[in-house]
């Protein structure tokens, strides 16, 4: 494990004819108290600690707001423009003509929750949106399933 | 104290060092080293029982190895029409046809390489070490942290880059000047005895470059650390200028600390090595001593298993595509699960559950090849990484032919991860990945636009033969899942990174291999 410590007391031994062999370890335990109460007393410190902590752990939004761009700009990575799907190994399946697609709910089920290697994705997009995509894609690419899903079934199905 | 662990270990790895994360990391149950201890050695007469291996990749060639070297009959079945799966370099005159049909026809002058998938070798993977020595595979160093390299943020500086080294400094300079503050205040006396308050004292003057008053402040010790404004030279016209160290407010809100974090890690720690000539080098090498065990271009449809064998259908890529089948006593599947999913196996529904519990994370990386090496010419950075907040994330600089004409290749964006940012830049076509990783790469090295001359963008979810870069495992999906994944099912085992608690890393599938090989063989062995 290479450290600053290691380093360090190896450049402390020419300078200091003393060095404890506990140092080291006393001086672990010490930095890392004293790491702690950094974080705790500081007033910099500490206003930076939760602009991290939001910036670590807030999921962020796909920011696309209409089905068109949602597909496009998310789906399409994969399910391939017009939906076409693509086979090489696996496959992702086409999403044009697909009968599977005629009850909302189960392409919906899908996207929040992912199925196989296909990632859960509910996290990154808000009820909205998600139904915006639904809608856009089975109204596209020779699907023709007029009846809408909303944001509320959306919403009933996290 | 409404602090996620992420950004504690952040805090306390960049103010205290790395030591002192791993420690709280090993304490906290993260981390994951490497188990390797000793090459396997696996004994016994297997009276000439046969292994099929379904994938060339480093598990499945690491697990062919090694049931070969103990008298299995083995045979490989491979997708690709070349070895090594995931450890894959790109050469000019190589073709690359994603899912989707995008065929990129690589451009790079001779010599030149792009690893689309891993990069690097931590020193403590020794497993995948010893497969790169007993198959003489030449190595060399992979510079990982760079001091003059580069921190950018289009936020900060008024998108300004600083060299690491700089912000390296300055925020160990300040942040050991606080603690010094707060120590000789006593206002750490809860935590520091008296004795251990002079030690830490001198450690933090030390650590931080502090003056007689523990301040961190210009001057000729500071800009030995943090860099001269103009360095010291030789004859009359050599005075050094000291240079300004960057307000702690400024670096502290800049975010730019937060990319130090990486290098720490134990998988980023010194020393770190690549093979010299791509990545892709140790698939070949495995390859080679496989000779006329593997069969390329074949895609595996169906895996069965009756009380006294296996038998997998495969379809043949090229020429007679008629369904046929291989047989063997046992069969070690390397398949990733994001195809493994798609395919009838015959397996109990615990591991046919745990199969189809894991997605694959989006990765894209976009490789630059550029007609000079500007990075070493002008701006003096020779391997390492420079770090973005922008989508790219990543510029890693060539770890090898140091000053030599004739250009380079840059890793010009590394996007990793299942997040908004990384789909998003999945869903652009290559070309067009490209074309961002030029745009903004030019923020940080203006050079770009004239120096540029090909480039090449894999994107892991549409890699035809893995979906996606590696398994996403969660916490609790691991709990759920992963013994179910990793136990023996009759007569078929998997072995890849997905089978490890290293996931993504090659040491995760040879380990993963190793540790599959050696239960199977203790099965044949107490099953006669």
């Amino acid at each position: 494990m290479s450290s600053f410590f290691d380093d360090h007391f190896a450049i402390q031994r020419h300078v200091m004819p003393i060095v404890d062999p506990n140092a080291r370890q006393v001086m672990k335990v010490c930095l890392t108290a004293a790491a702690m109460a950094c974080l705790a007393i500081s007033p910099a410190m500490g206003a930076a600690a939760p602009s991290t902590q939001s910036r670590a752990e807030a999921v962020k939004k796909v920011p696309m707001q209409d089905g068109k761009s949602i597909y496009e700009n998310v789906c399409q990575g994969c399910h391939m423009a017009g939906g076409k799907g693509a086979v090489g190994a696996g496959m992702y399946p086409a999403l044009a003509n697909n009968p599977k697609l005629e009850v909302a709910g189960y392409p919906a089920a899908i996207v929040i929750n992912g199925q196989k290697a296909m990632p859960p994705l509910g996290e990154y997009f808000d009820d909205r949106q998600i139904a915006e995509v639904l809608n856009y894609i089975r109204t596209h690419f020779g699907n023709r399933y007029t009846d809408k899903i909303t944001a509320a079934e959306v919403k009933a199905m996290r | 104290m409404g602090i996620s662990r992420r950004a504690l270990f952040n805090l306390i790895g960049t103010s205290a060092g790395s030591a002192v994360m791993y420690d709280a990391m090993l304490a906290l149950g993260y981390a994951a080293q490497s188990d390797f201890s000793r090459p396997i050695k696996l004994s016994g007469d297997v009276k000439g029982s046969s292994v099929l291996v379904l994938g060339a990749g480093l598990a499945g060639m690491t697990a062919a190895y090694e049931l070969r070297k103990a008298g299995y009959k083995v045979q490989i079945l491979e997708y690709n029409d070349r070895p090594g799966g995931r450890n894959w370099s790109l050469y000019g005159g190589d073709e690359y046809t994603e899912l989707g049909g995008n065929t990129q026809k690589i451009q790079f002058a001779k010599g030149l390489y792009f690893n689309p998938g891993p990069w690097r070798i931590p020193h403590g993977h020794q497993g995948l070490l010893h497969y790169c020595k007993i198959l003489n595979v030449p190595l060399e160093t992979f510079c990982q942290v760079n001091y003059n390299a580069y921190l950018h943020s289009s936020k900060a500086f008024g998108g300004k880059a600083k060299r690491y080294r700089e912000v390296s400094a300055d925020f160990n300079g300040h942040v050991a000047e606080l603690l010094a503050k707060a120590t000789s205040q006593n206002k750490l006396d809860d935590s520091v005895t008296a004795d251990e308050k002079d030690a830490l004292l001198k450690a933090l003057k030390e650590w931080g470059t502090l003056d007689k008053d523990y301040q961190y402040r210009k001057s000729d010790p500071v800009s030995n650390v943090r860099g001269y404004n103009t360095p010291p030279g030789g004859g009359i016209a050599s005075v050094p200028e000291d240079s300004d160290p960057i307000p702690f407010k400024q670096l502290v809100t800049s975010g730019l600390w937060s990319s130090m974090h990486s290098g720490q890690e134990v998988g980023h720690q010194s020393q770190i090595f690549q093979p010299v000539g791509g990545m892709g080098m140790i698939g070949k090498a495995f390859g080679a001593s496989l000779n006329g065990l593997i069969r390329y271009g074949c895609k595996v449809t169906k895996i069965t298993q009756e009380p006294n064998g296996v038998t997998v259908a495969y379809t043949s890529r090229s020429g007679d595509t008629r369904e046929q089948v291989a047989k063997a006593d046992w069969c070690v599947c390397t398949i990733p699960a994001s195809i493994l999913g798609q395919i009838p196996i015959a397996v109990g529904a615990p591991m046919r559950n745990a199969i189809n519990s894991l997605s694959y994370e989006a990765s894209i990386k976009v490789g630059l090849e550029f007609k000079r090496r500007f990075w070493e010419e002008d701006d003096r950075i020779y391997g390492g990484i420079t770090y973005t907040d922008q989508l790219i994330s990543n510029i890693g600089y060539p770890s090898s032919n140091y000053q030599s004409s004739g250009g380079g290749v840059l890793l010009g964006g590394y996007i990793y991860g299942n997040n908004a940012e990384s789909f998003q830049f999945a869903a652009l076509s290559a070309q067009d990945q490209v074309k961002k990783a030029l745009a903004q790469g030019e923020k940080i090295h203006p050079q770009y636009r004239r120096e540029f001359k090909s480039g090449v963008a894999v994107s892991w979810h549409r890699v035809p033969w893995s979906l996606g870069c590696a398994a996403a495992w969660t916490d609790e999906n691991r709990k759920k899942n992963y013994n179910a994944l990793c136990a023996i099912d009759g007569r078929i085992v998997l072995a890849g990174e997905h089978c490890s608690r290293l996931p993504a890393w090659q040491e995760g599938a040879v380990l993963s291999a190793l540790d599959t090989v050696q239960r199977l063989h203790k099965r044949v062995m107490s099953s006669r």
